[in-house]
């Protein structure tokens, strides 16, 4: 009879490992896809490039080899990271990314009405974006946001590949050692699910609350 | 508010000054060559059928287009054209800033901002461009809502508003910033026939009783013979006929101009 409490001991802070992964990720990559996707509308072309480069490059390449650059290819170059650290800055990167054309289509979708009004108001860019544009494009990014953050989720797995003990990983740990598939690939399918179900569950709590007073609208 | 307008006084410096002005869409040419004043204190009416230019130039004086050829002034100051080095260059969006504060202009489709309540959206501009305490500009807000009508509604959202209802605060969204120049793009065109009055209304006592300089684009041929000083006729991007409104609608000299309030009178428009 196996004593069950230590290895789901194991699985859990493993779970822990994916949790902070995922928000720490999603922090980065909302910022990321912030500043590549008001990058990509910018006024000025090298600021548009730029933005272009990363986006493509990390959607076109894969994350395994981003998170192999980052931890292992980057000490070459000065630059060593923890590879919790290494693991959250080739996430937040990659989803990023995508994330990036997201806030873009969000805010070329706003129709052309609200900018030719905020020119007509004389705001300038900047508060053109902050008061008018971005309060009526996040609504629509928080949907495909919800996803890019699932996504997220279930790509932290790949950070076993760099010795992080994520809860994947501790799974197979507990698998080896036990000799059981079943109890350990149970439990991190309820985890992951769990979490993921977390996430969809706060995505749509927050856009509830700010489409509030935008019925009617769309 | 500000005494009327002295009507006809016409020698003092124009407040806009068009000169040469040229627009085109892709191989299109919409305008060529077109070259008008316009006093302080002036209302203006432009007419003349759909692509005829008029819209255009009011969106060319909003800076919501670019000119292809030609000059703009606005206020004794060019507007697509500033100083730089003893030359004259093309205008930075910092010279466009500090024209447009001259300007405000009210569009066909209200585009009331759909995430603020009515007061909000007039107070937004002040306080943003000209720093005005949130109180002042609330306080300035009531009073132009008052003007409008519609002082009861500023709590509510621009969704739960009428046609009528939303172009009056887009009215007094534009008057907020007190400009010296309106613009007003077929204001009642997107409206049900039952609530363009309550609109045309609001723009009667407007220009009653402000001396600002009012440009109208308009199909509304009975409410542009009460409002305004003058009348343009617009055909293919040229002024074919302009005049006081007695003589453009009750005898008009071009012949394309006789046609055209023809039709609209068949339309059923009132003249």
């Amino acid at each position: 009879m196996t004593d069950w409490s230590g290895y789901l001991t194991l699985i859990l802070q493993g779970a822990l490992v994916t949790a902070q992964l995922t928000v720490m990720g999603c922090a980065l990559a909302l910022v990321a896809a912030f500043v590549a996707g008001l990058g990509r509308l910018a006024p000025f072309a090298p600021l548009r490039w730029l933005a272009t480069v990363y986006i493509e490059f990390f959607r076109g390449t894969s994350i395994f080899v981003q998170l192999f650059w980052v931890y292992f290819v980057l000490p070459f170059a000065g630059i060593t990271l923890s590879p919790l650290m290494a693991g959250v800055l080739a996430l937040g990167l990659n989803v990023g990314a995508y994330g990036a054309e997201v806030v873009r289509g969000a805010i070329l979708s706003v129709p052309k009405d609200q900018y030719e009004a905020t020119i007509a108001l004389n705001l300038t860019r900047l508060q053109r974006m902050r008061h008018v544009i971005l309060p009526q494009a996040v609504p629509l990014m928080l949907p495909t946001f919800g996803n890019n953050a699932i996504e997220l989720l279930k790509a932290t797995a790949v950070v076993s590949l760099i010795s992080l003990s994520d809860m994947t990983f501790q799974a197979q740990v507990v698998r080896a050692q036990t000799g059981n598939t079943l109890v350990p690939f149970l439990a991190i399918l309820i985890l992951y699910f769990a979490m993921a179900s977390l996430i969809s569950y706060a995505v749509r709590l927050l856009e509830r609350r700010m489409t509030r007073g935008l019925d009617g609208v769309r | 508010m500000v005494p009327a307008s002295t009507k006809g006084a016409g020698v003092s410096d124009p407040i806009i000054r068009i000169q040469q002005l040229e627009k085109s869409f892709g191989p299109l040419r919409v305008l060529d060559g077109l070259s008008f004043d316009v006093q302080p204190g002036e209302k203006l009416a432009l007419i003349g059928p759909s692509g005829s230019g008029k819209t255009t130039i009011l969106r060319m004086l909003m800076t919501l287009e670019t000119i292809s050829g030609g000059r703009i002034e606005v206020c004794g100051e060019p507007l697509y054209h500033m100083q730089r080095g003893g030359r004259e260059v093309p205008a930075d969006e910092a010279h466009l800033h500090h024209m447009r504060r001259h300007i405000g202009m009210v569009f066909q489709h209200f585009n009331l901002f759909p995430h603020k309540s009515v007061l909000d959206n007039i107070t937004l501009a002040p306080m943003l461009t000209k720093g005005e305490p949130r109180a002042k500009a609330e306080a300035h807000a009531m009073e132009l809502l008052d003007m409008v009508g519609l002082a009861e509604k500023a709590r509510a959202m621009p969704s739960q508003l009428s046609g009528g209802q939303k172009q009056r605060v887009a009215i007094a969204r534009a008057l907020a910033l007190k400009p010296r120049i309106m613009l007003f793009d077929e204001v009642t065109s997107a409206l049900d026939p039952e609530l363009v009055e309550e609109v045309l209304l609001v723009m009667k006592r407007l220009a009653a009783e402000t001396d600002m300089t009012m440009l109208l684009v308009t199909h509304e041929m009975g409410f542009a013979h009460e409002f305004a000083d003058r009348v343009l006729f617009f055909d293919k991007g040229r002024i074919i006929e302009q005049g006081p409104p007695e003589q453009i609608f009750t005898h008009p000299t071009h012949e394309r101009t006789q046609t055209f309030l023809r039709k609209i009178i068949a339309a059923g428009h009132r003249v």
